[in-house]
This record gives C-alpha cells, structure tokens and sequence, in this order.
C-alpha cells in the first residue's frame, strides 16, 4: 500500500484508500472496454476457423467436382458374334488357344456393322473408338461361360479415351481437324453410335478392378490398393510391437541416465526428419548392402515402419505417462512385480491412446509418396501384387504417375483416385476415434 | 535438511539426536535401527529406530512433510519406484534384512501390503480387484478355492454384504468409503502379515471413516497394523502405540494412551495440544 500512497490518485482519500463509489465508478468504466476486447478476441478466433473452414470446402468441391465424373466412364454396346472357330482355334479354352484366336477381329466386326463403317480409312477410324481393353474383356467373357460360344451377344466394352473425352465435351467439334486428336469420320461414327443408344455413361469398372495402365480407359487403383494395403500391413507388423515396446520400456524400465536421454532426443528429432531421408536410408540399406528387389511392399513398409515408429513411441510414452501412478502403486502394493503391474494394468489403460497413435501413425504412412519413390515403388507395374515381395506401388504413389500422364482422361481418373484414398484416411482417423471412445475407461 | 522450519520455543540445534520413550518391544515383527531415507541429497528421515510390535496398531502422526509416510513407505520398499530415493541403516521382518541384495521385493510386499491414501481400486470388477493378488501368487489353486478367498477377503473388509449381489460391477463405480475397503480387501486377500495404511482416512467422509477404523481394529487381532494419520483423535482411537515425527525424526513413542496423556517431550506435547502442525 505504501507505493499508492505516494501516488496521488483524484478521488482517493488522504489515507491512500479509494471510496467503495469511486472503486465502483471505475469498474463500471472500464466493462465497457474489456468486454469490447473480449468480443474481438472472439471474433479472431471465429475468423481464424471461418477461414481454415472455407479453404476446406474448397478443397474438397474442387476434389469431388473433378473427382466424381473419374468413378464414370463411356461404354459402347455391340452385338458380338462369337464364332468358335476363330476365337478359339484349338478348341479348349485354353488361355494360348483364346490369345491364338481373333477376338480383335470379332469385336471389330461387330463395331463395323454398327457404325456401317467401309473402306480401309472408314475401318481404320471406327477402330480407334473402342479400347484396346476389349479383346481382354471378350476373352474373359468367354472363359467365365464357354456356352456363349456361338452365339451372338449383346456386350459392352469401354471406348477409347479421346472418344470419352469427346463425348464429355473437351474435345471440341469446332477445332480444326487437324489439331483433334479424333478425326471427322470418327465424330460421324460417334454420332451414329450416340444416336442407336449404343453409348452409354457408366460407373467405371476399370477405375476400381484395373491395375495400372497406358491407356487412360483401362487405367484403375486395384493394383496400388492392393500393393497399398500389403505395404501397410508390413509396417503395421513390424512398427507397432516395437514402438510400444519401446514406449513401455523407455518409460518404465529405462534408467534415467545419458544415454536414455539422447536416445529419447533422438527418437523425438526422428519424428521431424523428412520422409524422403528414411526413403534414401532404404534405398542403401535394404536395396544397396542386402540386395533385396527393388519396388516391393516388403521395403515399402519397412521404410515406413522406421517413419512411423516415432509418432508411436511418442503417443504410447504419452498414454502410459497418463495412467495414474495410483494404480501402478495398487498393484506394486500387492505384490505385482514391474512386468506384471505393466502388463496387467498400465499397457491396458494405455492401449487407446496407443492405438489413437499407432492408427494416425499408419494414416500418415498410407499417404506417404517420397521415400516409396526412392526405392522404386514407381515403377510402371501392371500386375496386382501377390505378395509382399511382389513388385508394387501405393495409391499416393499411383495419384502421383497418373498427375504426370498427358491424356485428359488421367486429369478424373488422379482425382477419383485422390477421393479413394481421403475415403481410406477418414475412416482410419474414424476408427481411432472409434477405439479411443470404445476403449477409454474411468478410473 | 536445514533447520528453519523449527517450531517456535525450540532453539534449532536443541533438536534431541535421540527419541523420547521405548523405541523397543518384546516380541517384534519388523525391527527398524537408524534407518536415513534420502531424496537425492536431501534428508527425509533421520537416524529412525523403532521395533513394530505383532498383531498391535501402530501409529505415526506429525506435521505434514515430517517422512512419516516415507518411513511407511520404507518398510515394504514402496521407495524403490522412486529413482532418487535412497535408504540407509537396517529394517529388518521377522529378523531378516528387507534391504538384503537377495531379497526380492515381489513377496516382500505380498508380506507386507499397503493401503493408500487415496481409494485406487483397479479397474475392474470387484471380483477381480480382490482376485488380482491371489491370482498372481497363485494361492487358489481352482476357482472355488479363489471364490473362498475373495468371499472371505470381503467379509473381512465388512464389504460383503454391500457388493456380493454385483460383484462383476467394476470397483470404480462403489463410493469412496466402499473403494478403500474394496482395497483393504484386496490387501488382506493375499494373507500379508503387516498392513501398512497411509492416510486411508483422509479422503473419507466422517461416516466412511468410522467404518474404516472399527475395520481396522478389528483386523489388528490378526495383522500387524502400520497407520499414518494426520488426525489425532484417530491416532487415539486405532492405535495401541504411537510414534510421533517431526522433520525426519522419531521425536517421541510410545502407548497411545501415555502419549496423548502424558507426553515427554515438548515437540509432542506441543503438536498433540495444536500448538503447532
């Protein structure tokens, strides 16, 4: 008190002391402004989110507007006269005998006669309609019911990507002719085609069941998903046991000395390091000195288990640390040994906030591209992964080569693809908050 | 430990090195001589001696911050989760050395069990709260045998007739005077000889609480009881000796009756009257 009464303040008495009016007139003075400040202190914070928010809608309009129309794609019906003797030369079905036989020619055929096109560049040009995917499709027709052998069958094959282009209306009628990438005899074909209601707009199979491909029609994520989900059960094997093992042990275990401590700096500078380094570090390690192939899922999630294991030590140390010490004392207190009162009551407690970590951990893994670059799941490869050591790609990785491909068809299929994948990281980040609220116990 | 916080009427330096009243009993269970309990460099108990008498209640009281609970938590090596703790001197249960390099302190606390200030039922149900001790000494061989042990632990824990109809409901959900008798419960389940209590009191309502030491005194005709309590009149009631601390010392033991009466020394006397603590 001494301090204010030095101070001579207006209304203060001559003890120092301000009246209980003068105190109150000055409160009510200063409201005014502090509820002002808390008002716009508020309004930041609103604005702040208001915007966050509205970059999020734009992303995902912009996303889903381009993305939805690459889950569709054109399909052409044509009636297909199946004769066995020239689709299946030798006569047992087998695959030699159907690739021997002239599927080209059948389904070619048939599009002449639909389109009624004639003469060697009238051919040429209805040719160019269909995908090359159609033999494939006609022979698996075939070999999944031999009975329709010949007949004639109404089946629907998919076009050719420039044909769905045209047909969504990128390629314009109006460009010169020479500067399309689809002549004037094949937009007359089209037409015809359209106007028989032969053309049809249609989910796309191929997206969902196709593997990579050149041709944008043909293109789809099955491969990737596949090479995807093998790459993340690898590094969900491999990184969860030893992250919580390493969480438990740090935390528990470990005595506080030097060496913990750097290893405990290390394992939180590990988190920060970019996910192109630990891409390289596979590269010299497993593919340099082990030799091991390259572009398999094996490598892939060994690379990501060493990118993920830090968000899972750290987020494991942090649910142990959380468990009270009043239940470790509890069961220390009845005799449980340091393994038991672990095992028995911390780890359980601490599983929810473990898994939270473990399953954003793998989230992260799952759009990782850089480092599965470095050790080559890039690789332009057709066939569906079997097995962890089959040569593989990732859908980010897959999202990344499609964004790199000129035909404009690959502009909705990397978009379609983008929205498959934010599906997978939203229900994963859904399933950990699933597990946390299932899991999470009172004590 | 420095000496500033000597209570007024006590010159610092005129601290006693050595405690009022007998520190030694006939037939003794646990043997404590010059026990010093360090955290890091700082000195939390100081040259204790004092012999724990069998099937009696023993209680420490004193200010806060005086190491009775240190003291407590010494005696079933409770101590050892803290890395910076240290012990020095000799406790010794039923003439052996607690602190020997070959003693492991898994059946050492299954001897000597611990009930905590704050009720810390597992959990789980209150089945397997009482179950838990039993199960991971294996001393049920079959369940019916472990369905005896947890019958009879909660009779004990006058808890029986409260919780036998819901027993698979977790021990978190009874109240808080039912939780630390849950955990007596589950002390008594694995047969210690010595029940160490530290505080069980003091988050109890006074209800709770009375229940808690009509358990107590009951249970003294076949455990060795150990009770920290910052109440006196407690101390008074439970007890059949009490020790009082005061900054790491054992200023004072003796029969509660002589102690609250009759004190020797000043520090007591003073503590016991509420002139400070």
């Amino acid at each position: 008190m001494t301090d204010r009464q030095d101070m001579t303040t207006p209304g203060a008495k001559s003890d120092g002391m301000m009246s209980p009016d003068v105190a109150a007139r000055r409160v009510a003075a200063s409201i005014a402004g502090r509820r002002q400040r808390e008002r716009r202190f508020k309004s930041y914070g609103l604005i702040a989110i208001g915007i966050a928010l509205a970059f999020l809608v734009i992303l995902f309009a912009s996303i889903f507007s381009k993305g939805i129309p690459g889950f569709f794609q054109h399909y052409v019906t044509l009636e297909v006269t199946l004769d066995r003797a020239k689709l299946d030369p030798a006569g047992d079905l087998s695959l030699q005998s159907l690739y021997d036989g002239d599927a080209r020619g059948a389904i070619r055929a048939a599009l002449y006669e639909a389109t009624g096109a004639s003469g060697r560049s009238g051919r040429k040009a209805a040719g160019k309609i269909i995908s090359q995917g159609a033999e494939q499709r006609l022979r698996k027709a075939v070999i999944d019911d031999p009975s329709i052998l010949g007949t004639t069958q109404s089946m629907v094959f998919a076009v050719d990507d420039d044909v769905d282009s045209f047909l969504r209306g990128f390629i314009s009628r109006d460009t010169p002719e020479a500067d399309r990438r689809i002549n004037d005899k094949m937009i007359g074909y089209i037409d015809q085609l359209v106007a028989d209601n032969r053309i049809e707009y249609a989910f796309s199979d191929y997206l969902i069941f196709g593997s990579a491909s050149r041709n944008a029609e043909m293109a789809g994520i099955f491969g990737a998903f596949v090479g995807s989900m093998l790459t993340l059960s690898v590094c969900l094997v491999l990184a969860f046991p030893l992250g919580v093992a390493t969480a438990v042990y740090l935390e528990e275990f470990a005595p506080k000395n030097r060496l913990t401590e750097i290893i405990e700096i290390n394992i939180n500078n590990l988190a920060a390091v970019p996910s192109v380094v630990f891409g390289i570090l596979g590269l010299a390690i497993f593919i340099g000195i082990f030799g091991m192939p390259r572009s398999i899922p094996l490598i892939g999630g060994v690379v990501l288990a060493l990118m993920t294991l830090p968000t899972i030590i750290i987020s494991s140390r942090a649910a142990i640390r959380a468990v009270p010490p009043s239940i470790r004392d509890a069961a220390l207190g009845v005799g449980a040994s340091r393994m038991q009162t672990m095992l028995h009551h911390v780890v359980p407690l601490a599983m929810p906030g473990m898994l939270t970590g473990t399953i954003i951990g793998m989230a992260q893994a799952l759009g990782e591209t850089a480092p599965l670059l470095m050790i080559g799941m890039v690789a332009f490869i057709v066939d569906v992964p079997g097995s962890v050591t089959d040569p593989g790609t990732v859908l980010p990785v897959q999202i990344f080569m499609w964004a790199d491909f000129a035909e404009r068809m690959f502009v909705q299929k990397t978009s379609a693809a983008i929205i498959v994948l934010l599906a997978f990281l939203i229900s994963m980040n859904a399933a950990a908050i699933f597990i946390r609220k299932k899991l999470e116990r009172r004590w | 430990m420095n000496e500033v916080a000597t209570p007024a009427g006590l010159e610092s330096g005129a601290l006693p090195m050595d405690t009022v009243g007998n520190v030694y009993v006939e037939s003794p269970r646990i043997t404590a001589r010059n026990v010093d309990v360090y955290y890091g460099d700082k000195k939390a108990i100081d040259g204790v001696t004092l012999d724990i008498a069998e099937k009696q209640v023993i209680s420490f009281i004193g200010p806060s911050g005086c190491g009775k609970s240190t003291f407590l938590r010494a005696l079933n090596r409770m101590n050892d989760t803290i890395d910076i703790c240290r012990m020095e001197g000799e406790i010794k249960l039923d003439g052996e050395d607690i602190y020997a390099p070959h003693i492991d302190v898994v059946p050492l606390r299954a001897r000597v069990g611990m009930v905590f200030q704050k009720p810390n039922p597992f959990p789980k149900s209150i089945y397997d709260n009482v179950a838990y001790g039993p199960r991971i000494h294996g001393l049920a061989t079959n369940r019916a045998e472990l369905d005896d042990i947890v019958t009879q632990s909660l009779e004990r824990a006058g808890l029986w007739d409260e919780v036998k109809d819901r027993l698979t409901q977790p021990g978190t959900g009874l109240s808080g005077g039912q939780q630390q008798r849950l955990c007596i419960a589950r002390t008594i389940a694995v047969s210690p000889e010595v029940i160490l209590m530290d505080e069980p009191c003091s988050a109890l309502d006074p209800i709770a609480t009375a229940k808690i030491e009509e358990l107590i005194h009951e249970l003294s005709n076949q455990f060795t009881i150990v009770i920290v309590t910052h109440s006196m009149q407690q101390a008074a009631r439970v007890s059949n000796r009490t020790a009082y601390f005061h900054l790491g010392k054992l200023v004072e033991v003796g029969e509660t009756g002589e102690i609250f009466s009759n004190p020797s020394h000043e520090m007591t006397r003073n503590y016991i009257t509420g002139r400070f603590g």
